[in-house]
């Protein structure tokens, strides 16, 4: 193979003149991150509601959250964001769609809710196979004991869900890490366009790469341990995970 | 809103949408799963070996290709393959690949991960009477796969198969990143050109819904049906 290494590359200041290459692909890192936690924090929320709400007795509660889940999971994420970021400024009335082109970081805030929305009905999906992993008499317990419907997700099923589908959603969080990557499409700069800016700048193509790829590494190794911990932590001793 | 929306920018392109856009996903898509999977099975039957040398280096291919971004694997992939195939056919300087096959070689590597996973728990489904009873019958290690396992993990696994082809449908149009024409690429480039992306990002998502919808209700109807037969 005659291509030429240079890992010193990374010490070499970059064009865009706020430091080294490294420097630029660890400030592609930290919007990686920033992106990944607001997009999964929207993706929680959301995505609890939709699951429980599929979960309800009421034909309209869980046929919405069905339609929610079907329509954020059959389309590409590209396609979603592209659809927030394009189309959605048009069809909003003229001021607000202005107001939408000019926001400062768009791609950002963009990126933060397409991906939280699509990610956000497969933690629907998982709360609902939480929920449904329950035994049966745990709800009607709490029926018996007078409590509301409200009262009985709040302190019965939803503490125990949770506690179940903790290492899926250790995966799905990962997946949203991952996903993030996606937004280089509407210009969001992340640790992919900066290693691939990288390359464009120092022609250094597998350098740029490799460090992006041990990078991602990190966070996913980080992730993994520190929700064991978590895991740990909430485990209840004697009950399903705890040990 | 929809008062300027242009419905003719949509009859027009159709046939460039379809017939080369469509064409182009379609195809990577099945010869991307049909790789997938041969490639993704031999990587779980060295996972399940026991020998291990050869699980740990399946585990390894597998961690790492499930904790990178397709993105930045796509981009590996698209630089990468030239130098790959510059060493495998000893030419003088990396060879130039097209994009149809530097995206086939990506996604069957990348996807093989997933796939691999899915027939690793397949082969574990399988009772251990199975392959116990194909040994006492003095099948060999790979007939007790061929007639015996593989078959059967791979009729369990179909609907997961089939829901995993659907994920890789939409993930094709990731390649939208190194500007080639899927059906998204060519959607979007129809879209430059005319300055009507709102038609065309909002019909491309209604085809990529329309399709999926349909797919993953047929593998509702198939899991449903394996489930009365067991």
């Amino acid at each position: 193979m005659n291509y030429h290494w240079n890992w010193r590359v990374f010490w070499e200041p970059a064009p865009n003149g706020t430091g080294n290459y490294l420097d630029m692909l660890l400030s592609g890192l930290v919007l990686t991150i920033e992106t990944a936690i607001c997009a999964w924090i929207i993706a929680l929320v959301t995505g609890a509601v939709v699951g429980v709400l599929r979960t309800l007795p009421s034909k309209t509660a869980s046929g919405f959250g069905f339609a929610y889940v079907e329509f954020f999971r059959n389309m590409p994420l590209l396609v979603q964001l592209f659809l927030w970021f394009f189309v959605l400024p048009e069809l909003v009335p003229h001021s607000w769609g202005l107001w939408l082109k000019q926001l400062p970081n768009a791609p950002f805030y963009t990126a933060a809710i397409g991906i939280g929305l699509f990610m956000s009905a497969r933690v629907a999906e998982q709360t609902r196979s939480g929920i449904g992993a329950l035994p049966r008499g745990q709800k009607l317990a709490a029926t018996a004991l007078g409590l509301t419907t409200a009262q009985t997700y709040r302190y019965v099923l939803l503490p125990m869900a949770f506690r179940i589908i903790l290492p899926p959603l250790t995966s799905e969080f990962l997946s949203t890490i991952k996903n993030t990557s996606v937004a280089i499409t509407i210009g969001l700069v992340e640790l992919t366009a900066e290693a691939r800016a990288m390359q464009e700048f120092s022609f250094q193509v597998f350098e740029a790469f490799t460090a992006a790829t041990v990078l991602y590494l990190m966070v996913n190794i980080v992730v993994v341990i520190a929700m064991r911990f978590v895991e740990r932590g909430v485990a209840i001793p004697g009950y399903i995970t705890g040990k | 809103m929809f008062a300027n929306f242009d419905f003719d920018v949509i009859r027009r392109s159709l046939g460039y949408l379809f017939f080369d856009g469509m064409t182009f996903t379609l195809t990577l898509t099945s010869l991307a799963t049909f790789g997938g999977i041969i490639f993704g099975t031999s990587i779980a039957l060295m996972r399940l070996s026991g020998v291990w040398l050869l699980s740990r280096v399946a585990g390894l291919y597998v961690d790492l290709m499930r904790s990178l971004p397709l993105v930045l694997v796509i981009f590996w992939f698209y630089f990468l393959v030239p130098y790959i195939g510059q060493w495998l056919t000893g030419a003088s300087r990396p060879i130039r690949v097209g994009a149809f096959a530097s995206s086939l070689i990506t996604f069957t590597i990348f996807e093989a991960a997933y796939f691999s996973e899915i027939m690793r728990a397949g082969i574990q489904s399988i009772s251990k009477g199975q392959p116990a009873a194909a040994q006492a019958l003095g099948l060999t290690y790979g007939q007790t796969m061929r007639y015996v396992v593989l078959p059967q993990a791979f009729r369990n696994m179909l609907p997961v198969l089939l829901t995993q082809t659907i994920v890789l449908f939409q993930d094709t149009s990731l390649v939208y990143v190194l500007s080639i024409p899927d059906f998204l690429g060519a959607a979007s480039k129809v879209a430059q050109r005319d300055g009507r992306l709102v038609e065309m990002y909002l019909f491309s998502a209604a085809v990529y819904f329309a399709i999926s919808c349909v797919a993953s209700f047929g593998v509702r109807r198939l899991q449903a049906r394996i489930a009365f037969v067991h």
